[in-house]
């Protein structure tokens, strides 16, 4: 017996590859830019965005019939906000220092048209299961590329993952750092939080080339 | 009964309800769980003047741990010995001067006949009179704060910086031990003997802190503006504090 249907596993993969919204659909670039100079917030945020867009995309589906189509993008708004700030207080209710960690992002989260796209595009016209798969799957795919630009951008920035120092102590210059290694500053600017996600959609494209466009 | 969700009426309709329901959650929301939020904030206020004091929960050298939540309340009671809200050249002692809302002060101050009220917490560390003061200012997108011990002239003992959304990975780092550590055992005069404050410099000649005579730190790079945040609000608010200090003596 298979877990999904073979559609319903499409709306999970999909996003994860050949229909990623970052480097795909090149949305929500500016959280994606924001987050990753360090591995550990870009994976909370990936945690954090799955959470708000499955919830939303269902509860969206839910109301998708009852929704005047005039207001539907401040209807759309209200429902992430709602979400956003319930998360919020509940953290700072009953995890208190989780929710200083995360402080910015979780308001980040609101800005995030990858969420918004899919409502509109998805949530609004289908069922809730499917909906959810389909949030998930979303959430996933940007949580992949975010988790991958952190990784990178730590590890050679700051030549630490979630804080420690794998490559050796750049003071004492042990490790990497005793052959001469040295770290590039470059890298915790947010500028080449882009220029790594270029890479990755250069990366992407050239293995598949059914991907570029004329 | 199919309804048409195009009619004007409607619209408006779905929107005012939207509007009270969601309000309605998301306030009772809000109101169900403020306690819990407020002692929250309470336990983590005595932790970070703790945490400028040096008593803390660090195990690793790059640790930032409190004292933990269930604990703090009777350490913080029992080391911190008085607490004083100085105003002018009064000082009352308030055994919840800690609760005080420094940007609500800072707001008053812009009256020029209003005097501001200035929280102080004196503790004792190993025998010696330790004195804390908490300080607040902007960073690069929206407030900073922290707590600075002091020694009865003026010697930082410790601090503790926080924020309310600087970068992360940049501007955030402010709160890491790295940045924090730097701080313990600089003065605030300068060698004539005036108020000089602390300088979050960049280009510093001296990187790994060697002297604490220098009035300046390392600079977290990457991190301009939140590192001249911190200057400022070292020296703004710290000078306010210099005339109790000259009473000490």
């Amino acid at each position: 017996m298979r877990l999904l249907s073979k559609k319903d596993s499409k709306l999970i993969m999909d996003p994860l590859a050949d229909n990623n919204p970052i480097t795909i659909q090149v949305l929500g670039i500016c959280s994606a830019l924001a987050i990753t100079a360090q591995l550990k917030p870009s994976i909370v945020m990936a945690v954090s965005v799955i959470f708000v867009m499955a919830v939303g995309n269902v509860v969206i589906s839910l109301m998708r019939n009852i929704i005047p189509s005039k207001i539907r993008i401040i209807v759309q708004l209200v429902v992430v906000a709602t979400l956003v700030i319930i998360v919020d207080q509940v953290l700072k209710a009953y995890a208190y220092s989780l929710s200083k960690e995360l402080s910015v992002f979780i308001g980040l989260i609101i800005t995030n048209c990858i969420i918004m796209g899919r409502f509109e595009a998805f949530a609004l016209a289908n069922g809730p299961w499917r909906s959810f798969l389909d949030g998930v799957g979303n959430a996933l795919g940007y949580g992949v590329i975010l988790i991958i630009v952190g990784f990178f951008r730590e590890l050679l920035g700051s030549g630490t993952l979630f804080g420690f120092k794998v490559l050796g102590d750049p003071v004492e210059r042990t490790g990497l750092y005793a052959l001469g290694y040295e770290n590039n500053g470059f890298m915790v600017l947010p500028p080449m939080a882009l220029i790594v996600v270029g890479i990755i959609i250069w990366v992407q494209r050239s293995r598949n080339k059914e991907l570029i466009e004329d | 009964m199919a309804i048409d969700t195009d009619k004007n009426s409607y619209t408006v309709i779905f929107a005012i309800v939207m509007v009270i329901l969601v309000g309605s959650i998301l306030a009772g929301l809000a109101q169900g769980l403020k306690p819990l939020v407020k002692a929250n904030e309470r336990f983590e206020k005595q932790q970070n003047i703790l945490y400028a004091m040096g008593i803390n929960a660090n195990e690793g050298p790059s640790d930032v741990e409190f004292i933990s939540t269930d604990k703090v309340e009777d350490v913080f009671n029992s080391t911190i010995t008085n607490q004083y809200i100085i105003e002018g050249d009064q000082v009352t002692e308030d055994p919840e001067a800690y609760l005080l809302d420094i940007k609500k002060e800072e707001a008053l101050a812009k009256d020029p006949n209003y005097v501001r009220k200035l929280p102080l917490f004196e503790g004792v560390k190993d025998g010696k009179p330790i004195y804390v003061i908490p300080i607040r200012g902007k960073g690069l997108w929206d407030a900073i704060w922290g707590f600075v011990a002091l020694d009865k002239d003026m010697v930082v003992q410790g601090v503790f910086f926080d924020h309310a959304g600087e970068t992360p990975g940049l501007g955030s780092e402010i709160k890491q031990r790295y940045f924090m550590d730097d701080f313990e055992g600089e003065h605030l005069f300068n060698e004539s003997g005036a108020f000089e404050g602390i300088t979050v410099a960049k280009g510093n000649a001296d990187p790994r802190n060697e002297r604490k005579t220098d009035n300046a730190v390392d600079a977290i790079a990457g991190a301009t503006i939140t590192g001249d945040g911190v200057t400022a609000m070292i020296k703004k608010d710290l000078r306010m504090y210099v005339p109790y200090f000259k009473t000490l003596k």
